[in-house]
């Protein structure tokens, strides 16, 4: 096999919530005592994006995978851990040696009305990335290229003059994918691109997303909550649960069968056009919260198979007969 | 007789230069205990419908005209104080964003308690067990507790429940629900909507739900209505819709979905994107973006036509029933 194209190792992302010394600094009983507070957003990551796939990361809010998204990016730093881009290291580059990568590496955010400047036309919006990145090009090499990359993604190229807040939500989202192509990126993080969209314009937007990645071979790193969307667009799905991966499989195996008891759970939750009653899988309680993470599988107050070893021990990712990995222990201990 | 009737309903935004028309002869029925879906994009209209029902379409909308029958009276003609008898009381609502609806600073008892006092003449220790009695109805753990907790202290997915229990306070006829599970998470979505359900059956309460969700209708719902551009294309039972839609429209959207296509193809698309209310284009709203379009669909309203249980407004399946008949016809 050729080696991925972005591989991150061992991942965390902590936010602290306590602020500067003196607001951690607190006196209770005649003692001053230090008490520092963080978010834990990501707990140790392993993922490898190959050469050409759409490796797609689901899970629900706060299981981590916005964050994965932006530090994969450089957008947020990593408390620890390393990021890798076709075998050099990117997550400690500073901003000169960072440049050729910000490049080929390109994002495509939820909110198209929230991504696109409004005080910019579409030709200066286009325009931006590829002067910074390309100061040597002609003019006419700009313009050339804006009117490529506005063609590939079904925008008129006589609307350049055009601001942002004239076009519909999934134009807009159009001209924000136009912008990610316009500098020949190599590998795209997006996160979350069609949640904003209605029906009829996510499967626009998701044709869009494909045809690009035939036609420029590009690299997708799929930021999701939506299954359905998954199994119709993602080469191998990782899901997350509360800043861990539980589950990494090939698309197929993972809807055909799911053996992580959360993926199972999140899988039975899709409402299905041929149910004529809800049938999930009912999970006890509530996400906990990320500040106090639970000991073990950071799964098991939910989990109907949970054991003394689940609430010690972290399970690691193990490989299943299916070509799947899981991490957890009953599936481990042949329990499930 | 229905519980609810909707009889060519109108509804427009008075703006500068003249009136938008949000709803055009919107017409349904709901009936005692009956769960009807209401589907649509973003600009369908089917909010302002559902709004409308109480008269609750701010400011410059308006009801321009038609009839909103309810058990009888017609509440498009109702004085506003005859309305607040109604709203909350016999008709309950359930919105979107739970943190929006319930006061960040008032305790989840108070607003019960506030809620029921508004309608009924009780005491406030009875109506604080009317309130406990809902919360237990809606299964959120440690009632009591919750009573006097405010809405920040709990998760998305609990204040829907007290939403929900909120909704249950006056023993309503009607919950109309707009997109209720549209913030969640999909495991808490599934949990939502089953107790929805649940309660609906149990309590005999008709349920208006309004969703872009097409999977969440065939889950909850028997009957379905299918919006575009302020008008409703397609309506009748969900189970016969969602197997063999009529309307190209209804056929987009379904065959749009994710599921619905073979994993790395392309999917099918629904050319354009649903028209502003500003521009709304001539004859059948679809036409721009419909692969049947005639000149017919570009100058007139098509009217409605029957197709089995289903009612579809569309030229095209018009004409297919009209050639069926004839070969009928013919054959006999």
């Amino acid at each position: 096999m050729t080696s991925p194209l972005v591989s991150i190792r061992g991942l965390e992302k902590r936010f602290d919530l306590t602020g500067s010394l003196l607001e951690q600094i607190s006196f209770e009983g005649g003692r001053f005592r230090r008490k520092q507070e963080a978010v834990h957003a990501i707990n140790g990551v392993d993922l490898d994006v190959q050469r050409g796939e759409a490796l797609c990361v689901v899970g629900e809010s706060g299981c981590g995978k916005s964050t994965v998204a932006r530090t994969v990016m450089g957008l947020l730093s990593p408390s620890g851990g390393e990021i890798h881009y076709d075998g050099q290291r990117i997550d400690n580059l500073d901003g000169k040696a960072a440049l050729p990568y910000r490049r080929k590496m390109q994002m495509i955010f939820q909110n198209p009305y929230a991504s696109l400047n409004p005080r910019m036309t579409i030709q200066q919006t286009l325009e931006e990335p590829i002067r910074f990145h390309h100061p040597d090009w002609s003019n006419i090499a700009v313009r050339d290229k804006i009117h490529e990359v506005m063609h590939s993604v079904g925008i008129d190229p006589d609307w350049g003059s055009r601001f942002g807040h004239e076009f519909s939500g999934g134009q807009r989202q159009r001209i924000a994918i136009a912008r990610a192509l316009a500098v020949d990126p190599e590998f795209i993080v997006a996160d979350e691109p069609i949640s904003a969209l209605d029906v009829s314009i996510q499967a626009q937007v998701l044709n869009l997303l494909m045809d690009a990645q035939e036609s420029r071979g590009l690299t997708y790193l799929f930021i999701t909550h939506d299954l359905a969307v998954v199994e119709h667009f993602g080469t191998r799905v990782a899901v997350m649960y509360l800043g861990r991966v539980c589950e990494l499989a090939d698309t197929a195996t993972l809807f055909a069968t799911p053996r992580h008891p959360y993926t199972q759970a999140l899988l039975s939750a899709i409402p299905k056009l041929e149910d004529d009653r809800p049938n999930h899988i009912r999970l006890q309680g509530e996400v906990p919260t990320p500040v106090n993470l639970p000991s073990g599988c950071v799964f098991h107050g939910r989990c109907p198979y949970a054991n003394d070893r689940c609430r010690a021990e972290v399970p690691e990712l193990i490989a299943t007969d299916e070509g799947a990995r899981v991490a957890c222990h009953a599936v481990e201990e042949g329990r499930l | 007789m229905a519980l609810l009737e909707v009889k060519n309903l109108d509804a427009r935004f008075a703006v500068r230069g003249g009136d938008l028309t949000a709803l055009r002869g919107i017409s349904f029925s709901l009936d005692k205990g009956e769960r009807l879906g209401l589907v649509g994009e973003s600009g369908a209209g089917k909010s302002v419908a559902a709004f409308s029902i109480l008269n609750l379409i701010a400011k410059p909308g308006y009801i321009a005209g038609g009839q909103i029958l309810f058990e009888g009276r017609d509440l498009a003609a109702m004085s506003e104080r005859e309305l607040r008898g109604i709203r909350g009381n016999r008709i309950a609502m359930i919105f979107q964003d739970p943190m929006m609806t319930l006061n960040p600073v008032l305790t989840i008892g108070t607003q019960m308690v506030e809620a029921i006092q508004a309608h009924r003449k009780i005491s406030k220790k009875e109506a604080r067990a009317i309130a406990l009695d809902r919360l237990q109805k809606v299964q959120i753990p440690s009632p009591e507790k919750r009573l006097d907790q405010y809405p920040h202290e709990l998760s998305g997915g609990m204040r829907q429940r007290v939403i929900i229990a909120i909704a249950l306070l006056l023993d309503p006829e009607i919950i109309i629900a707009d997109e209720p599970t549209t913030a969640l998470d999909v495991t808490i979505q599934a949990e939502i909507m089953d107790l929805l359900l649940n309660l609906c059956e149990q309590e005999n309460v008709a349920l208006m739900l309004i969703t872009h969700d097409l999977g969440v209708v065939s889950q909850v719902t028997q009957r379905m209505l299918v919006m575009y551009s302020g008008r409703i294309i397609e309506q009748g039972p969900t189970r016969e819709i969602i197997n063999d839609a009529q309307h190209p429209y209804t056929q987009g959207l379904i065959n749009a979905l994710p599921q619905m296509g073979e994993p790395g193809d392309r999917l099918f698309q629904i050319p354009g994107a649903m028209p502003s209310l500003k521009n709304v284009p001539t004859g059948c709203p679809f036409h721009p973006r419909c692969h049947f379009a005639t000149e017919q669909c570009k100058h007139s309203m098509p009217e409605y036509v029957r197709s089995g249980n289903v009612d579809v407004a569309c030229f095209e399946v018009a004409n297919l029933i009209e050639q069926e008949k004839q070969m009928q016809e013919a054959e006999s």
